[in-house]
């Protein structure tokens, strides 16, 4: 009895942290073995240097906090491709919001275009019904179009120093600022899928819509709200790449879609809707930032970086993915 | 409403329902007794499924009265009949496969701990308790993708009874099952009764329902014919009641001569992965074959194996004698089968494109020279292939979902011809289409064999399948359990110059053969 209790009892933690698949906690060996392998080749490189490690995140801090929405729109069953294009827009509105009205009216105008993108997306995909992977791969160049246009393409300096420390810039002590946003942001993000009842719709949703329609659901207004959350995320991203860099680009963030989308799925959400954990996510997302200083550290050129990447995340992909 | 008058957990009173101009329902009375379980029965059309939609809110009645624990539905709406306590076991359609069991059992109330925080565990044990009560074994914490039919139906059922479902209405619930699991079901539905829950029961199965019902409702062409106890019906009787006397026939199409040949297609202990099991049979040059059963027996299985759709796991296939390797739908192509197969929308057509379009699919390689498709060639085939089958359709370029089920058919049937098979088989050839094409259609098929060709035929309309044949395969659980003449099915008692008696007479017969061979495979007892 008591063996059974203690069998149950890990059995129920690891459901909870959603990695009742072992094939779910490839991501998990995954990362380890990457990280020994890169810490024991490239030690005299000074890979496990702190300054180092903290780089990783701090380059990864943007696609995590993307990923973790992410997880959410695609546990829902939909796809959002505009988020790299977003977070470009969104840097360039912070910044020219803080020029023109201070620190709290720029990230007013940062959250703000999120939301109206987010509206655009959610309303297009539910309302008319264009499928998400349309109406954001069209809101992808409109959002770029935007930024490129308000901006006449070029950088829009952030002076305040303030918001530079808070988003992005910053360090408490020895610890980057952004990693404080990527940790908080996974634990809200985790517990809301996990332990509430919107979570909870949002992997009705994915898993099957008519089943969830059946149980009393709104499937529409799920699927509208995950669109928002991407969006605001997005957003945020954004405002974080302006305060790192002290500037707005619409080049910020291009391509980031496909990081965000590989974080995802590495660790574990469902391309097809239904399942999804965060916290694999942002180890998903982490993985692909160590892949890359590992690469740079080991001296390959882009052009080699690239390929090597590429493998990597088909190869983590296919064994997370794979059934027999 | 005092307490001395037994209030009924289901009545329905005078329903009567039409769909354009036909009568689905004339006038039905349905009653339902709490901790009863009550048998709903009828052939195909005989309008279960429609009285069924009535009570569950989805079809508006025409006339007539619902009271549920004898109060009036407010409204007739899946909403109102869900509050009323009526609850509808779809097959798998309110499961979600990548929830557990306990988070599917309290999807959308789900129960809150700390900070309004989800509490997987209450709701784990929660739904453990109500296991318990049933007595089933079910782990709550089981993701519903990995479970087996029968626990993700009794899954369901507990969903259904943890909101409070007065009256369990299970269409069919025994198909997808194993003979353990529904006896694990019955069981289950047994302490249900015992909790005083109205269950009503669907099924062809008449061996189920001697064991698991009280009473049975019989319909027929959408009226009401009886209403009794199970001892007083035995299964003769319910047979006898739902074949009954009816006025549409299919006698007008005549068995013409069968000129019967050489064996054609010669199946020898093939086993699928799950079904077929070890089936043997032959069919020869110029022999309609039907293959009969029930939903879920099998025979389908079969016409995807000959196909090359499933695979073949055991056994052997010959065709004109020589064993022929079928692992894909383009082998079997090739060496003279084709398929018609039974869901015509999704696996016959491609409905948006055109008639000629999907008529030439299947031989595209024939019409076409370096790869590119010859136009006329497309159009001389369909065109012969349209006045062949006499498809109405204002053009060969019209998208094919303008068309009628029954022309819709006759171009998946040509598309099929196309492809001069030597061997057709046709899964559920005529459903869903009218009275007139199924005629037209059974005729075609008698035509095609008068040619030589050798045909396999299923159909869940026990007439159609008899007019059609020249011998009956029946078909339970994946296995050949008889192979009858259609001769030997006649009646010499019917009166000789009344082919619609002739007809019932012989589709009371193969009823009985097909009950039969349930019993028998599961070793009960025979029905005389």
């Amino acid at each position: 009895m008591s063996a059974s209790q203690a069998a149950g009892s890990t059995s129920s933690l690891t459901a909870r942290l959603g990695l009742t698949n072992w094939r779910q906690n490839i991501i998990y060996i995954g990362f380890v073995v990457m990280f020994i392998i890169f810490a024991v080749t490239l030690f005299d490189k000074g890979f496990l240097n702190p300054n180092n490690l903290l780089n990783i995140v701090r380059q990864t801090a943007m696609i995590a906090v993307m990923a973790i929405a992410m997880t959410y729109v695609l546990s829902a069953g939909e796809i959002d491709l505009s988020v790299g294009a977003v977070a470009g827009l969104a840097s360039v509105t912070t910044a020219m919001a803080i020029d023109a009205g201070g620190p709290l009216t720029g990230v007013m105008a940062g959250l703000a275009t999120g939301v109206v993108v987010g509206t655009f997306n959610g309303l297009l995909t539910t309302r008319i019904g264009i499928p998400s992977f349309l109406t954001t791969l069209a809101m992808m160049g409109i959002a770029t179009g935007t930024a490129m246009w308000i901006s006449d393409t070029a950088a829009v300096p952030i002076i305040s120093k303030s918001y530079a420390w808070i988003f992005g810039g910053g360090n408490v002590g020895p610890v980057p600022v952004l990693l404080i946003w990527m940790l908080v942001l996974g634990a809200v993000g985790h517990v809301v899928l996990r332990r509430t009842s919107f979570g909870r719709r949002v992997l009705a949703t994915g898993g099957g819509e008519i089943a969830a329609r059946y149980s009393g659901i709104d499937t529409k207004s799920i699927k509208f709200r995950v669109l928002i959350i991407s969006a605001m995320a997005a957003a945020l991203a954004g405002m974080l790449y302006a305060g790192r860099l002290q500037s707005g680009r619409f080049q910020l963030g291009q391509g980031d879609e496909l990081s965000v989308i590989a974080a995802a799925v590495l660790g574990g959400t469902s391309l097809f809707g239904g399942s999804g954990t965060v916290i694999g996510t942002i180890v998903g997302a982490l993985m692909i930032g160590l892949i890359n200083n590992g690469l740079i550290l080991m001296g390959l050129e882009f052009s080699q970086q690239l390929i090597a990447r590429g493998a990597i995340i088909i190869l983590a992909v296919a064994l997370s993915q794979g059934r027999k | 409403m005092t307490a001395a008058t037994p209030v009924h957990a289901v009545e329905m009173k005078g329903v009567t329902k039409s769909f354009g101009g036909v009568k689905a329902l004339v006038d039905v009375d349905l009653q339902v007794e709490k901790g009863e379980i009550h048998a709903l029965l009828g052939g195909n059309g005989a309008g279960k499924s429609t009285i069924l939609k009535v009570l569950n809110g989805v079809h508006v009645p025409d006339t007539g009265t619902i009271l549920v624990d004898g109060k009036p539905l407010a409204e007739i709406s899946p909403e109102a009949s869900r509050r009323a306590g009526i609850a509808m076991i779809f097959q798998e359609m309110s499961l979600i496969p990548t929830l557990t069991v306990a988070q599917n059992v309290f999807l959308n109330r789900e129960a809150k701990g700390a900070f309004g925080l989800i509490d997987d565990r209450t709701a784990e044990r929660r739904t453990r308790e109500l296991f318990d009560m049933l007595q089933v074994e079910v782990d709550p914490k089981a993701t519903v993708g990995n479970l087996g039919a029968g626990q993700r139906q009794l899954t369901e059922i507990v969903k259904a009874i943890s909101q409070n479902a007065r009256v369990l209405v299970l269409d069919e619930p025994s198909t997808a099952l194993a003979v353990s699991d529904v006896e694990r079901l019955f069981t289950f539905l047994r302490k249900l009764r015992s909790e005083g829950v109205a269950i009503i029961y669907v099924s062809h199965r008449m061996d189920e329902i001697a064991r698991i019902a009280d009473r049975a409702t019989i319909l027929r062409d959408g009226r009401h014919v009886i209403t009794a106890s199970l001892s007083e019906l035995p299964i003769e009787a319910m047979i006898e009641h739902i074949v009954g006397k009816r006025s549409r026939g299919l006698s007008d199409v005549v068995r013409g001569e069968s000129n019967v040949g050489k064996p054609l297609l010669e199946l020898e202990n093939v086993s699928g992965e799950l079904k077929p099991r070890n089936a043997s049979f032959v069919v020869h040059s110029g022999e309609v074959v039907g293959l009969a059963g029930l939903l879920g027996s099998g025979r389908s299985a079969i016409a995807r194996v000959i196909a090359g759709i499933d695979p073949i796991v055991e056994g052997e296939i010959r065709i004109a004698g020589k064993p022929v390797a079928i692992t894909r739908p383009s082998d079997a192509i090739e060496a003279g089968v084709a398929l018609v197969p039974e869901d015509r929308l999704r696996q016959g057509v491609i409905s948006e494109h055109s008639v000629a379009s999907n008529m030439t699919l299947a031989v595209l390689d024939r019409l076409s020279s370096n790869t590119f498709v010859s136009k006329k060639k497309i159009r001389d085939l369909t065109d012969e292939q349209i006045a062949r089958l006499r498809v109405k359709t204002a053009s060969r370029d019209s998208a094919v979902r303008t068309l009628s089920g029954g022309n819709q058919q006759k171009v998946v049937i040509g598309k099929w011809l196309s492809t001069e098979p030597e061997i057709l088989v046709l899964d559920e050839p005529t459903s869903g289409i009218d009275i007139g094409s199924k005629s037209e259609i059974i005729m075609l098929v008698r035509e095609l064999a008068k040619a030589g060709k050798a045909i396999i035929m299923i159909s869940s309309e026990l007439s159609e399948m008899l007019s059609a044949c020249d011998r009956i395969i029946v078909i339970a659980e994946g296995r050949v359990m008889d192979d009858i003449s259609r001769s030997d099915l006649d009646d010499p008692s019917a009166p000789k110059d009344d082919p619609i008696a002739q007809l019932q007479a012989a589709e009371r017969k193969l009823q009985i053969v097909i009950q039969n061979a349930l019993t028998k495979n599961q070793g009960g007892t025979h029905v005389r």
